[in-house]
């Protein structure tokens, strides 16, 4: 677990941790890490530690969360699409039994809470959670396994639970909020700015107040997913790496951490279920707040 | 915390994934189950109809079975009688024959008798007529009595 050997402290094993691997376009006259200076052009490269990260700003890609992201989603789409070749009426067996007991436990919950008529909110919501899920699966992967093993092959930093990066979470709240905005212009049309006007005084005074509230309240909508997801599964991560950090304190601490270890892994399986739920819920629900007309 | 163009790379992942999950994942599955679901529906409603079409075809069974034990019953009864009468009849003809065999044995014992009752009176009478010849031939001439000989053995 140590990056620099010996010399690595509890709070820089920490940090290092939440570092993820990024690539990135570093601006011109900059200074790296070893001391040469970026070309008046920028470049793209690997940013080494947080400095450089931060120089990059918006014009870099967390790459560790994009291939465990998109892997995680290209697993899912593997699975399911194997099973919907192989969906017949007849008896299921195996694999499609699993499958089908999730597609209709999602069926159902988009069912009890959209009432209209939507073939996209379903699949929508399927690939939400099982994605979710999964990326909320790599919490349980021992924190050193893989960023460890990477390291030797010298990968230098690696964050392999995508739903801790909020660039990830707010990613897929962003693609809900732009369907939220399409569907309640298609479904209301003049009837959404009349929403966002006339709601709750309605007399034509109050629009500004009005529509600052309701966009307040709109926008909060996209953050509530996003950040909710992020917060859960990044504190969820911190206390795995915490209790990683522990086992190197002393011999004293080794059975105490592996059984906080155990104890709050087996937690953990029901948080990221339930936080995987949870944004299927609000996108459905959210969606569905989109399609009514009052 | 850095916002980057990871979101952006996300939230086209995102708006991938959710298109093939659309288009290539829940359709296949979601209609499956929806057909499986009719088929179940579509088998219990057979099974019931299958029940009731049972039930139906048992109450015949016994229905049938009832009449063709009365029929039964019918035939042996018709049967009985036929077999008295025949028996009666039967019985009725042996008589009759045997009466008709009777009378036509006493008939002909009858006959039988007659004509040895005559045959025994001519024999006798010519016995006799022998005999009375040998004790007249002495004494009588034959030619002077036989009209009287003639006569008796008319009469007898």
């Amino acid at each position: 677990m140590a990056a620099n050997g010996d010399t690595q402290t509890v709070s820089e094993y920490i940090v290092h941790h939440l570092t993820n691997l990024t690539y990135g376009k570093l601006p011109g006259g900059y200074e790296r890490y070893d001391g040469s200076i970026v070309p008046e052009a920028g470049q793209w490269t690997m940013a080494h530690g947080a400095d450089e990260m931060t120089a990059m700003g918006f014009n870099a890609v967390h790459v560790d969360s994009m291939i465990w992201s998109v892997g995680l989603g290209l697993i899912f789409c593997w699975v399911f699409r194997r099973v919907a070749v192989r969906a017949s009426a007849g008896v299921p067996t195996g694999l499609v039994n699993f499958i089908e007991m999730v597609v209709e436990f999602v069926d159902g919950t988009v069912k009890d809470t959209f009432h209209g008529r939507n073939p996209l909110i379903a699949p929508l919501a399927l690939t939400i959670f099982v994605w979710v899920f999964l990326m909320n699966l790599m919490d349980l992967i021992p924190v050193d396994l893989i960023p460890h093993s990477l390291m030797l092959v010298g990968v230098e930093y690696q964050k392999i639970v995508p739903s801790t990066d909020p660039n990830i979470t707010m990613g897929m709240a962003i693609g809900v909020f732009v369907l939220m905005l399409f569907y309640s212009i298609k479904v209301k049309g003049f009837g959404f700015v009349k929403e966002l006007t006339l709601n709750p005084f309605n007399h034509p005074l109050f629009i500004p107040i009005n529509l600052f509230m309701e966009v307040v309240g709109l926008l909060a909508k996209p953050f509530s997913l996003g950040l909710r997801l992020f917060g859960n599964m990044y504190a969820g991560e911190m206390i795995f790496i915490l209790i990683a950090a522990l086992f190197s304190v002393g011999l004293f601490w080794l059975l105490p951490a592996a059984l906080l270890q155990v104890g709050w892994a087996i937690f953990h399986i029901l948080v990221i279920t339930l936080q995987a739920f949870i944004f299927m819920v609000l996108t459905i629900v959210y969606l569905s707040m989109a399609h009514e007309d009052h | 915390m850095n916002i980057n163009l990871t979101l952006i790379g996300q939230l086209i992942a995102f708006v991938a994934f959710v298109a093939f999950c659309m288009r290539y994942v829940w359709p296949p599955i979601a209609g499956a189950m929806a057909e499986r679901q009719i088929q179940i529906a579509e088998g219990l409603a057979a099974a019931d109809r299958a029940g009731h079409d049972l039930e139906v075809a048992q109450q015949q069974v016994d229905e049938r079975l009832a009449e063709a034990k009365r029929e039964a019953a019918g035939i042996i009864e018709a049967a009985n009688k036929r077999a008295q009468a025949v028996v009666e009849e039967a019985k009725d003809t042996a008589s009759t024959e045997a009466e008709r065999v009777k009378a036509a044995a006493a008939a002909e014992i009858e006959q039988e008798r007659a004509r040895a009752q005559e045959q025994l009176l001519t024999q006798v009478s010519a016995l006799a007529l022998a005999g009375a010849e040998k004790i007249l031939a002495a004494e009588i001439d034959a030619d002077k009595h036989s009209d009287l000989l003639k006569t008796l053995s008319a009469d007898s």
